[in-house]
């Protein structure tokens, strides 16, 4: 195999690294404003009644859902509109002309995504402090499935940039796909909490897995089997990097 | 002698159907100017976007210095500058940072002197730090040269580089051009234009409905076909050429109010001023004259009827 052209990556992950930071205060502004408004509503009003699941304050209960939320949220929609914007604006030819191959363009792209992410993920985190005491149980787990699940889902969102026409396809998909998994993969409840016809049916829903693993490593709880969720995961990213190589193989709304 | 770019029996079909390019063969000599000529439609582009990387070819190979593109395509690709025919360029990005990404995007390693001589020889230093949104329609032309250029390619592709372009941009353009060929780069550049092959190119190819008609020296074809013809209009009808201008290549028309001339533009001399003083000598009042030059455009006309009647 050809070595890979490194600087190529670099190219495109500082170049995707720098729109974030031309305005990380817009970047960071709304999910953390989100986030304190989840816990308002979800934490002080309803945690109220609530009091605990499974032993675990409800207000800590959600953070890693809430993290989950964003990460999946972030990183589907900096991957996509990422790769989207060279296709939308016709810069993407210079993608195509230059020596950088899937790989590089994959990792630039989605390594960027997942990073900005990740990133966000951390700053709702120790937002998340400010409002109730939580404590990770398995920190080295936590921050690899955060990992984890930023890369699945930037390159979810970098095969969604790939796929869609227009900035109306870009945006569907996390609305319409994205945002409802979460709140049906048991963010802000856990699954054993729904009637058993209901939580076999959540147990369909990917997302579910990426949330119960990511809670288990806060506070040792989960919905399904830790293995499992890691498992699930693999497969995801796995599924997804084929994909991505066949696009790039085809040229499918890429060459002519 | 083996060619920088040398093409094979080249095609593409397209999944419509349509065939936008049928077994060309050409070989590009190293430091050479082709300009690639023929009307919208004909294949140009598809032929440099085969070479770039934009289109898959369905049959035939393309070369450069020896690499397969399909095959070798990393190596020949870090060969290859592309300037696109629509301008297409982030409109955020500045224009030193937008170069120095390309650079990048090609595996070279950070070099901004070479950039700053770059973006100084197309005239773009002052800009260095204003986004692309902020430029002008020749600025930002001038930017997809400087992007093109940012990996020093041994080949520049410029796709109708003066396309909608206004005429002291396009001469602009010719300068960017000339300055090129002076450091070696081999450039191949579509247009349709014939001033532009004219005026800069050392070969000319002609390519209609996706097939190469010809590709010659600029230089033998306007020998061949580029020659003016003198009409002189005479006061009085005469019988026959006087025997004193025979062997000139002189013609009198049936009329035999009008001689016509023909003769060699890049002539050292091109005996005008002779025969007019001849014909004044010998009591030939001329009441008119005008002359005509066969261009390359009707060479490129007549070739093109030729191609699509075959």
């Amino acid at each position: 195999m050809t070595l890979l052209n490194w600087p190529g990556i670099w190219a495109i992950f500082h170049h995707e690294m720098m729109r974030f930071f031309r305005t990380i205060w817009q970047s960071l502004a709304s999910p953390v404003v989100s986030t304190v408004l989840y816990f308002v509503v979800f934490g002080a009003a309803i945690g109220g009644r609530i009091q605990s699941v499974e032993g675990v304050p409800y207000g800590a209960f959600i953070v890693p859902g809430l993290m989950m939320l964003t990460v999946l949220q972030q990183a589907v929609s900096n991957a996509s509109f990422g790769i989207y914007f060279p296709k939308f604006s016709g810069t993407i030819y210079e993608y195509l002309v230059s020596p950088v191959g899937w790989i590089e363009v994959t990792l630039g792209f989605v390594g960027a995504a997942a990073a900005k992410a990740i990133l966000i993920a951390l700053v709702i985190l120790a937002t998340s402090f400010f409002f109730v005491g939580v404590h990770i149980l398995h920190p080295l787990w936590m921050l690899a499935f955060l990992f984890l699940t930023a890369l699945g889902f930037s390159l979810l969102g970098f095969i969604l940039g790939l796929w869609a026409k227009s900035f109306e396809q870009l945006q569907i998909v996390p609305m319409m796909v994205i945002t409802p998994l979460v709140f049906l993969g048991g963010a802000f409840y856990s699954a054993s909490m729904l009637p058993p016809f209901w939580e076999g049916v959540a147990k369909l829903n990917p997302v579910l897995y990426l949330i119960s693993g990511f809670r288990w490593s806060f506070f040792g709880l989960a919905d399904v089997p830790v293995g499992v969720s890691l498992f699930a995961v693999a497969i995801f990213i796995v599924i997804c990097l084929a994909i991505i190589r066949w696009i790039f193989a085809t040229g499918w709304r890429l060459r002519e | 002698m083996t060619g920088i770019i040398e093409i094979d029996n080249l095609s593409k079909q397209y999944d419509s159907g349509t065939k936008a390019l049928s077994d060309v063969t050409m070989s590009i000599e190293e430091g050479e100017i082709i300009a690639l000529l023929g009307p919208n439609g004909a294949g140009k582009t598809t032929l440099i976007s085969i070479i770039c990387g934009l289109v898959v070819p369905t049959g035939g190979t393309v070369r450069v210095d020896g690499h397969d593109i399909r095959t070798d395509w990393r190596a020949a690709r870090k060969l290859i500058g592309l300037v696109p025919q629509e301008i297409a360029l982030e409109p955020f990005e500045t224009v030193f940072n937008s170069v120095r990404f390309t650079r990048g995007l090609y595996g070279e390693g950070r070099d901004d002197a070479y950039i700053e001589q770059v973006l100084r020889s197309l005239a773009l230093w002052d800009k260095r730090d204003a986004a692309t949104k902020d430029l002008s329609g020749g600025m930002k032309r001038r930017v997809l040269i400087a992007k093109a250029l940012a990996h020093r390619p041994k080949v520049l592709f410029l796709d109708e580089p003066t396309a909608g372009v206004d005429v002291t941009l396009r001469r602009e353009m010719w300068q960017v051009v000339g300055q090129l060929r002076r450091e070696g780069v081999t450039i191949i550049l579509t247009t349709h234009y014939l001033e532009e092959a004219e005026e800069m190119a050392d070969r000319v190819g002609v390519i209609s409905k996706g097939q190469l008609l010809l590709i010659r020296p600029k230089d033998e074809l306007m020998r061949e076909f580029g020659r003016k013809t003198l009409t002189i209009e005479l006061d009085e009808a005469l019988h026959a050429i006087p025997s004193e201008l025979l062997g000139r290549g002189l013609e009198l028309a049936p009329e035999g109010d009008r001689i016509t001339y023909n003769y060699d533009t890049t002539a050292e001399r091109t005996g005008i001023a002779r025969l007019l003083g001849e014909l004044a000598t010998l009591g030939i009042t001329v009441r008119d004259v005008s002359t005509r030059q066969s261009s390359l455009e009707e060479v490129f006309i007549s070739l093109v009827q030729e191609g699509e009647a075959a």
